[in-house]
């Protein structure tokens, strides 16, 4: 279980967390939605340390976050943001197999190299495993970095809007592989995405922020409301529902 | 060259399993060794005219200063890339070149020349690596805080003083009389001539402590070349291994730079030589690649400053030549890839 209490961060006079108090319950895939500068990224990044908190705690389990060494949480909580820039030119197996470091620091065992095969299977990169980052297409790239994260090997895995730059039928794929992640290893995973719709068709469990707030959560038929959307979003939302799936439609 | 510009296509199964790249890099390390000995080698026993154990000894000294010098420079400025997450910085962009030519410029000021040439020169150079490892660790502990995300904010007060250090000198240095003046310039200007044996060996261990303290950070630096984000997900401790960096570098730089005088783009050459050369992300490997490449580039240019073109030019110069053509390129490189 992730639990946050009054969390909340400012840059400057802006406050972009405000006194945020959740619980993610384990297992599952949850989606955090919310329009542009709503606080969602920086929720994400408070709760994965690569943001330091202005107040509030975070607790992954039984660790606050704040005060447990970092490869500790890092052997518990995987967190991947956008846009990595790195001044090392890698092959898309040496991108995955960092995924072990907290585990070997840098010295492979057997066990790391299957974790890491596995991996690359998993998400269909092993034809390209010795490609370098920069000779792969949008979608590669983004499936090698969410690779990496697996083979990190974490109960809870936290993506910064995964199907960034991805067409749609690499983003369906992408949420197919997150989809896979909680139903075939049990993982807890919580993605922060724009696409509403994706968001209802996968996800268990969705929470909308506004200004810094948790201001809905629930599963999506709960929140794929026009009324909610509407608050969520500010402007008028229809919902039609195909299939049993709620489905937000907002093109005009 | 080839193998990092044309990896292998996934078209065949067989490159698709198979990664040829450590051979590779464990060649060309061999292959940079072997350039280093015969550079060293060539430099001591080459073109020997008149008495040979003088020859022998002075060209031991110069050698020694050379590696030492090398070795420091090449390592510091890997690391120093890593950290800064740019290829086409120095540690020389932070102003310790100019802190040091202040410090030599204040002295003659304030003491006179004749005072500074008579002064131990132990007690100059504990003076110059002291102020500039104290200049350096001052200016990280005020500017990288822990909120810091990267080296972006030190780096350009680095600039800014560095800038500001040469005016001082200008300054002070138009105070100066003539004699004293002249005494200056052969104070700053890199000088593997002659060379204090005490110096050497006192500047030979600091570079051997500072590099055995950098060995255990190096397996985090590949990580930390990740960029922050990355580094703090797979559980490193970014700002300790980047502070720690980061003092590793200043000692290696002050104490090479105290010993021969500034050398701007030695560095920046041999650094992107390793990273060029050798196709790895491992610090571990590429460390060992800029001190062997720092090797051959100040060995090699001096042999060619003092022995091909016959002192008509300074290892400094020829250097600088050549790494301010190699820095262009790069530049343009970066900029269309």
């Amino acid at each position: 279980m992730i639990r946050t209490d009054a969390l909340r961060k400012a840059y400057g006079d802006t406050v972009v967390v405000d006194d945020v108090t959740l619980a993610l319950p384990r297992g599952g895939l949850t989606a955090v939605v919310g329009a542009n500068g709503a606080g969602k990224s920086t929720l994400l990044s408070v709760i994965a340390r690569l943001v330091r908190a202005d107040g509030g705690t975070v607790f992954v389990d039984e660790l606050d976050v704040a005060r447990t060494r970092s490869d500790v949480i890092a052997r518990r909580l995987a967190v991947l943001r956008q846009d990595t820039h790195m001044t090392s030119r890698l092959t898309v197996r040496e991108l995955v197999a960092f995924g072990r470091f907290p585990h070997s620091g840098g010295r492979h065992t057997a066990e790391d190299e299957r974790i890491v095969t596995e991996a690359l299977e998993f998400f269909e990169l092993a034809d390209l495993q010795h490609r370098y980052l920069d000779q792969l297409s949008g979608g590669q790239r983004q499936r090698a970095f969410v690779a990496m994260v697996l083979a990190q090997d974490t109960d809870y895995v936290l993506l910064d809007e995964p199907l960034n730059n991805l067409d749609m039928r690499h983003a369906a794929r992408m949420m197919r592989h997150l989809r896979a992640l909680v139903e075939r290893f049990g993982k807890t995973v919580v993605i922060v995405i724009h696409d509403i719709n994706f968001a209802a068709a996968h996800a268990d469990h969705i929470l909308a922020m506004k200004h810094g707030a948790v201001i809905a959560q629930g599963p999506p038929a709960t929140i794929m409301t026009p009324d909610t959307l509407a608050e969520i979003y500010d402007f008028p939302i229809d919902v039609h529902v195909l299939d049993g799936t709620p489905f937000a439609v907002y093109y005009r | 060259m080839t193998a990092v510009a044309t990896p292998p296509t996934t078209a065949s199964p067989a490159a698709a399993t198979r990664d040829e790249r450590p051979a590779v890099v464990r060649r060309r390390v061999a292959v940079l060794a072997a350039l280093a000995l015969v550079a060293v080698l060539v430099y001591q026993f080459a073109m020997v005219t008149g008495s040979w154990s003088y020859a022998m000894d002075l060209r031991l000294r110069q050698v020694g200063a050379l590696v030492v010098v090398g070795v420091a420079t090449g390592v510091a400025t890997l690391l120093f890339q890593t950290v800064a997450n740019s290829r086409i910085l120095t540690p020389g962009v932070m102003g310790y070149d100019s802190l040091f030519v202040l410090v030599q410029t204040l002295l003659v000021w304030v003491f006179g020349s004749a005072v500074v040439v008579d002064l131990d020169v132990r007690v100059r150079f504990l003076l110059d690596a002291g102020v500039m490892t104290a200049f350096g660790l001052l200016l990280f502990r005020w500017v990288f805080r822990r909120n810091s995300r990267d080296l972006f904010v030190l780096v350009l007060v680095g600039v800014v003083l560095g800038t500001l250090f040469t005016s001082l000198t200008l300054f002070a240095s138009r105070l100066l009389s003539p004699s004293d003046y002249l005494t200056l310039q052969d104070l700053t200007f890199a000088s593997f001539n002659t060379v204090d044996p005490r110096l050497l060996s006192i500047t030979a261990a600091i570079t051997v402590v500072a590099i055995a303290a950098a060995v255990p950070l190096l397996r985090r630096l590949d990580v930390v070349a990740l960029g922050h984000d990355t580094a703090v997900t797979l559980g490193v401790d970014y700002h300790r291994v980047v502070n720690q960096t980061l003092a590793v570098v200043t000692v290696l730089v002050a104490a090479s730079t105290a010993l021969v005088g500034p050398l701007v783009f030695v560095g920046l050459i041999v650094a992107n030589i390793a990273r060029q050369v050798l196709p790895t992300y491992r610090h571990r490997t590429l460390a060992l690649g800029a001190a062997l490449a720092g090797v051959i580039v100040t060995v090699g240019g001096q042999f060619v400053a003092s022995r091909l073109l016959d002192f008509t030019t300074t290892l400094t110069v020829c250097v600088n030549l050549v790494g301010g053509l190699y820095f262009v390129w790069l530049l343009l490189r970066e900029v269309s890839p």
